[in-house]
């Protein structure tokens, strides 16, 4: 089955899947003080030391969630609350977050009274550092928290982090990045970055869906979520789940150690994808920065036919891709992130994203140009609704 | 569409038990078959008590574990702007106008049948089925279901013969407490839903409500018909219809003691008449332009009309031309609104007369219909039946 939606998920490594398995037969909560529970805690630290070396990190900086938007919204509302004072409440986000940060930021606004702005792109959807540059000189008291996405899940640009980080820093603000898409895809190094935080999920790199990691400076301080057990130095209570811990870390461990030479190969199956729609779709628009953006991702804008229509026809030829980010109600909207790269909404309903991971091959790519031309001209003759 | 052909088949699944059974049994005929379901509000409601429709999250979730349990792909479709455009403003329009829209019909007429099924037909498809209670006889024409209290003939009469060339409606040939059996026996978890009866854009069922929402309240005089005298005052219009007793709120009794029935209303000056039942008869019904189920017709011509959804059914004759029907009933009708459908069936003489008559010809079938313009009686001046007029 050619899967070209590795951005929404990607398989397991066998690695990870036999790491999940063998430690979940195992007995023990990693906060016992038996045997068991020291055998369980042993399992956790070392993943802990692995993942968090992996990522440039120290392992008293990565805090186990269950999930990116845990991380996420762990790092974005903990920092908020956490230095938010009456003159201080401000957050600075972009316009083109994942939900996990664009929908916790618009709830702190809507619920916590905060102020929120909102950094703009450009034409290729990279975030405009002049516009923090600017807010900074007017406005750095009032903020208390900074966060950009380290790679686009959509378009797959990669983000200005470093220029962001150094900005901030001027000013003592803590800047999170949603590195969900980037770790194992692109080089990440933590401690390199001058970023506070980080968040990252097992399943977009090979690990198991429910398991996800926090990374955070020491003196980062975070108003956790969660309250309980105390787990996780106080910041995520909750029984830590082992098997998903040590699935999470070997994937990990294996995806940044094969990251290299596996962007250099999607790169090149993703630009052959790239030149073979241009050829056969000339009208096609190939969204993001041609360039410096993620290895496995291919965004286009079919003008003239609906995303949903074509994504369902690829989908009845066995090709399987996305419209962009999924809704929980199955209904598509205009994608965001276009609409703030300055695409009209007809575009911005018109987009397909497909992306290749470590499982693909030159034989998923044939199978999408084999069924797309026909797709498209199906999906332009129903036009958009 | 001859049997037994493998046809690709798009199954609108609402998320209701009718619609589930209907695209099983594509399934079952041997038809590839795709579930979608319509979305067609802006802002699905996260959960509604009582009152059901096809607008909710958790429709949208059963029609997708519907879907499942039957093993077909599922995806759902935005319609919500077109139906908010052909369906919902229509129905304000309408009331404002003084009429009584049919939102269902309006609906198979502009989305179901005609949005969806056009969409459809360029993405590959070949037909749509529904989970309507009707039947397509084996000569094409739309008949009434076999189950008389479910029969939806009425709401499909508005497709032409196009659109019901590409439609099927797998349930037409049962009863509906049979299609509950069967959706249990199919393991479909949506066996035991209650049916939809109310409008599915108006949330709790208050239409005078929802239209006082949007048309507003304006005090306007109740008014005998036959005297003219003032008899009580409303706050709008809109909130009547034609052949309405209940909820007129007037405070004496009629001199006879007989109950009164709106007769008409004129939005121009927001005036309500009323009367007794008698001067509701009426047994002649204007239309606007007919669409034609069946081969058209130019002159006169014998069969039953319905005028509203599981009404009554009168003989009558039909003059036919292209600007319109004229229904000339045989005996009189009482309550007939403008804005309904006069739905014009050909009665079904094999099914009373001749058990042994081919299944696929049974039921009354639709030759034509148009939308109630006018009512008015026998050689009587022609009374608008609202502020349409003539």
């Amino acid at each position: 089955m050619p899967y070209l939606d590795h951005a929404a998920t990607t398989p397991m490594l066998p690695e990870s899947l036999d790491a999940y398995v063998r430690v979940a037969r195992e007995l023990g909560n990693a906060s016992s003080l038996h045997g068991s529970g020291r055998s369980a805690r042993r399992t956790v630290e070392e993943s802990r030391e692995r993942l968090s070396e992996a990522l440039g990190a120290k392992p008293s900086e990565l805090v186990f969630t269950g999930s990116g938007t845990e991380a996420d919204n762990l790092a974005v509302k903990g920092m908020h609350w956490a230095r938010r004072t009456e003159a201080r409440n401000r957050v600075v986000t972009t316009a083109i977050e994942h939900h996990a940060i664009a929908d916790a930021v618009a709830w702190l606004g809507d619920h916590e009274r905060a102020d929120v702005t909102e950094l703009p792109v450009d034409e290729v959807g990279r975030v405009k550092v002049e516009a923090l540059a600017e807010l900074l000189a007017e406005r750095a008291a009032e903020i208390t928290a900074i966060t950009c996405m380290w790679a686009n899940n959509e378009v797959g640009t990669l983000q200005p982090l470093e220029e962001i980080a150094a900005l901030a820093e001027a000013h003592g603000i803590p800047v999170h990045t949603d590195a969900v898409q980037a770790v194992g895809h692109v080089a990440v190094d933590f401690g390199a970055s001058g970023v506070d935080s980080l968040a990252l999920s097992g399943h977009k790199l090979g690990g198991p869906a429910g398991a996800g990691a926090l990374l955070l400076r020491r003196d980062t301080k975070v108003t956790p979520l969660l309250h309980g057990g105390g787990q996780e130095r106080e910041i995520r209570s909750g029984t830590l789940d082992v098997p998903g811990i040590a699935a999470l870390a070997e994937a990990a461990v294996i995806a940044v150690s094969r990251q290299k030479d596996e962007a250099t190969r999607l790169a090149a199956l993703r630009d052959d994808l790239v030149e073979r729609i241009r050829a056969a779709v000339p009208d096609a628009i190939y969204n993001g920065d041609p360039v410096d953006r993620l290895p496995g991702n291919a965004h286009f804008s079919f003008p003239g036919c609906e995303g949903d229509a074509l994504l369902m026809l690829l989908d009845a030829a066995g090709v399987e891709c996305a419209t962009g980010s999924a809704c929980s109600a199955g209904i598509a909207q205009p994608s965001h992130v276009l609409l703030a790269m300055g695409a009209g909404e007809f575009d911005a309903r018109s987009s397909l994203r497909f992306t290749l991971g470590w499982s693909t091959t030159q034989a998923d790519v044939d199978a999408l140009l084999a069924a797309l031309p026909e797709s498209v001209e199906r999906a332009r003759s129903a036009g958009l609704s | 569409m001859v049997e037994g052909v493998k046809l690709r088949v798009l199954a609108a699944m609402s998320g209701g038990v009718d619609s589930a059974v209907a695209a099983a049994r594509a399934v079952e005929a041997g038809h590839d078959v795709t579930g979608v379901h319509l979305a067609l509000s802006k802002n699905p409601q996260t959960y509604r008590t009582g009152a059901r429709g096809c607008c909710t999250i958790e429709d949208s979730r059963d029609a997708r574990r519907a879907a499942d349990v039957i093993g077909i792909p599922f995806y759902v479709w935005d319609m919500a702007e077109r139906f908010h455009e052909d369906v919902v403003e229509d129905f304000y329009a309408e009331y404002a106008a003084g009429r009584t829209p049919n939102p269902c019909l309006r609906c198979n007429e502009k989305i179901k049948f005609a949005a969806v099924l056009d969409r459809a037909m360029a993405l590959g498809f070949d037909a749509v089925a529904t989970g309507h209670y009707a039947r397509k006889g084996d000569d094409g024409l739309l008949r009434r279901a076999v189950d008389p209290a479910k029969d939806q003939s009425y709401v499909l009469a508005v497709l032409n013969p196009a659109q019901l060339a590409h439609s099927m409606f797998p349930l037409g040939d049962t009863p509906k407490d049979l299609v509950r059996v069967e959706a249990e026996e199919r393991g479909l978890a949506v066996a035991r839903k209650p049916d939809s009866h109310d409008i599915c854009f108006i949330a709790d069922g208050d239409t005078s409500g929802f239209l006082k929402n949007k048309l507003g309240s304006k005090e306007g005089e109740i008014v005998d018909a036959a005297s003219g005298e003032v008899l009580g005052s409303h706050d709008g219009a809109h909130q009547f219809t034609v052949g309405q007793r209940h909820g007129l709120g007037l405070k004496r009794p009629a001199a006879d003691g007989k109950p009164r029935y709106v007769l008409s209303i004129t939005p121009v000056d927001n005036r309500v008449e009323v009367g007794p039942r008698e001067a509701l008869r009426v047994d002649r019904i204007h239309t606007g332009a007919p669409v034609w189920l069946g081969p058209e017709r130019t002159e006169p011509f014998e069969a039953e009309v319905q005028l509203r959804a599981h009404g009554e059914v009168y003989p009558a004759t039909v003059v036919p031309s292209p600007k319109g029907l004229r229904a000339e009933l045989h005996q009189g009708a009482f309550g007939v609104a403008a804005g309904q459908a006069l739905v014009v069936y050909d009665p079904d003489a094999a099914e009373h007369n001749d058990a042994s008559a081919g299944v696929g010809d049974r039921g009354d079938a639709v030759l034509c219909s148009g939308t109630i313009d006018a009512t008015g009686l026998n050689d009587a001046a022609v009374s608008s039946g609202s502020a349409a007029g003539v």
